[in-house]
């Protein structure tokens, strides 16, 4: 589905990823790991169109996107969520969700402005299944709170949610079960799985908290300053004398 | 559009209604038309600078433009008046994708540089070719539809304020709609909305356009109603004093720009008592509320009566 092809990327002097190769296959749950400053996040720029690759090619269901911009990505299905929460802070949680229905809908400023019936209608379906997503993700309760008002958990959630009313067939998450608490990353986790298997959206995760990976994971690669040093599937990745070394060794 | 708004878009009607039936001065009026020109103006600006976070120092530019296309294209060519002002609106928007394109890529002070430079070029332009140059012309056509023409102060000032009503209603429409929601999640966070599939440029663009095209709509009202414009109508200054009313006002609600003008028209002419010194204390004036008032007038007082309701509500 997704298939990385020898991405290098530089900042300045800073070689944030090298020869980065490797496939995401369609339907699974792949997790990225590495120490932090790996260059996982840039990964997931690369891979969303924030910023392009130096060079390398990645390549979305046959597409190659590498050089398409974020707008095009998000709209050929690939939808993403933050290390550092990005919500819109000042719009409620419902509104936050209506606008991952951006790149699905059509109404524009004069159509708006004048209240066309084909944009009431419009409108009308983007509130309801906007709400059906809440209600996906447990949130409905909260839908007319400022999304700067939640509590981190459920920011990291309702990103989550606003992702999803993209219909992407891929969802980065970059480190979503940072700052939660036990109890959240269960249900975070269990969340992840019924996406995949539910919705059947392939699954993308950068995480650090290994009990989460490992359990969910049907394969995991590993980032060390920039490359790709390991790549497997959970046990595998275990055993492997590298990854104990450079990663699992020297981290928590 | 929420309720609070419908609310106030009804009470502002009434008020439309009313002050030419309560106030039989002319001055009164005039003023009131002066008033309603420069909220058309505010209001696109409030949207660009509070919805999408941009800033412009050239809304005199395309205020120029729309006074300028409708009053050459009636007074020359003998066109019907909506048409002009119709055709003026175009050409602004077709000026602002000028403008915004190159400059959308600029942030903050060189956005408003770029701006200022936009105005600055309409206003050497109209000195050099508008007709008449720098003494401007007379003579222009007042406003008409077909047969009715609006050549008293009373109906005059039903026509703009009827244009205020009519724009704030397709822009409330607007703001909460898809596109008002994309302009504001692109002023909450750029990188997520790239992510979530927002083609920022493109909004970027149109916010611009749509304040064009507002500012035009005032400049062809304008040009109408004293049938006689120079370029010395179409300055920086004028450009300014429009950042002020939206600032003053708000700039994070549409009634902000609407506040913000009427304040702004109105307060030279409170001051006339001050003769020699009105212009010292108009200055002082506005540069206390730019310090005291930072959010502007009509968020603050938004804040307050939810202040005043909370408890109501909370005894019940
Ligand atoms: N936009 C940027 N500009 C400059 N350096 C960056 C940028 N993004 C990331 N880096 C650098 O690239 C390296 C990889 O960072 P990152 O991808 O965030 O790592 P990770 O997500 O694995 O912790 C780090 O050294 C970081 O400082
Ligand atoms: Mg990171």
């Amino acid at each position: 589905m997704l298939a990385i092809n020898t991405i290098g990327k530089s900042f300045g002097g800073l070689i944030a990823l090298n020869n980065v190769s490797f496939r995401v296959d369609g339907g699974s749950i792949s997790a990225l790991i590495g120490p932090n400053g790996a260059g996982k996040t840039t990964l997931l720029n690369i891979i969303s169109g924030i910023f392009p690759p130096d060079i390398g090619k990645i390549s979305f269901s046959g597409t190659t996107i590498s050089d398409l911009p974020a707008t095009k990505i998000a709209r050929a299905g690939i939808s993403r969520t933050f290390q550092q929460v990005e919500l819109f802070g000042d719009m409620t949680v419902l509104e936050n969700v209506m606008v991952g229905r951006y790149s699905r809908t059509r109404s524009g400023f004069i159509s708006s402005g004048l209240r066309l019936p084909f944009v009431r209608k419009e409108e009308r379906e983007t509130r309801d299944r906007s709400l059906g997503i809440l209600d996906y993700i447990g949130l409905r309760s909260r839908k007319d709170e400022l999304a700067s008002n939640l509590p981190l958990g459920e920011q990291r959630i309702l990103e989550i949610g606003r992702a999803l009313a993209t219909e992407p067939g891929l969802l980065l998450l970059d480190e979503p079960a940072a700052g939660l608490n036990i109890r959240e990353t269960r249900s975070l986790g269990e969340m992840i799985v019924r996406l995949r298997n539910e919705k059947k959206i392939t699954i993308l995760l950068v995480e650090h908290d290994m009990d989460l990976v490992m359990r969910i994971s049907d394969r995991i690669a590993v980032l060390n300053f920039g490359e790709v040093i390991a790549d497997g599937t959970p046990l595998e990745v275990q055993k492997n004398q590298a990854v104990i070394s450079a990663y699992l060794g020297t981290e928590e | 559009m929420n309720r609070d708004n419908s609310l106030a878009v009804l009470v502002l009607i009434a008020v439309i209604i009313f002050v030419p039936l309560v106030s039989g001065s002319a001055y009164v009026i005039t003023i009131g038309v002066f008033s309603g020109i420069n909220a058309l103006i505010a209001i696109g600006l409030c949207i660009l600078m509070g919805y999408a976070g941009q800033v412009s120092l050239g809304q005199a530019g395309f205020y120029g433009i729309g006074a300028y296309v409708s009053a050459t294209l009636t007074h020359h060519y003998g066109l019907p008046v909506p048409l002009c002002v119709a055709a003026a609106m175009i050409v602004s928007a077709f000026a602002a994708v000028i403008l915004a394109v190159p400059s959308l890529r600029l942030k903050g002070h060189y956005l408003a540089v770029a701006t200022l430079s936009f105005g600055e070029i309409i206003n050497i332009a109209l000195n050099e070719w508008g007709p008449g140059g720098p003494s401007g012309f007379g003579d222009i056509p007042t406003f008409n539809i077909l047969d009715f023409i609006f050549d008293t102060t009373t109906s005059y000032f039903y026509l703009v304020w009827g244009c205020v009503v009519l724009v704030l209603l397709f822009s409330f429409n607007f703001i909460n709609s898809r596109t008002g929601r994309a302009l504001r999640a692109l002023h909450g966070s750029e990188l997520a909305s790239r992510a979530m599939g927002l083609d920022v440029t493109a909004l970027k663009i149109k916010v611009f356009v749509i304040s064009a095209a507002y500012a035009s709509l005032a400049g062809s009202l304008y040009a109408h109603y004293v049938t006689f414009i120079s370029p010395s109508s179409f300055t920086l200054f004028y450009s300014i004093l429009v950042l002020m009313m939206v600032v003053i006002g708000g700039i994070t609600n549409l009634w902000g720009g609407v506040v913000g003008a009427i304040l702004i028209t109105i307060l030279p002419e409170l001051l006339r008592s001050f003769e020699e010194f009105d212009v010292l204390v108009y200055g002082l004036i506005l540069t206390l509320s730019l310090m005291f008032l930072r959010r502007g007038l009509v968020p603050l007082l938004i804040e307050k009566i939810k202040q005043l309701r909370g408890p109501l509500i909370a005894r019940d």
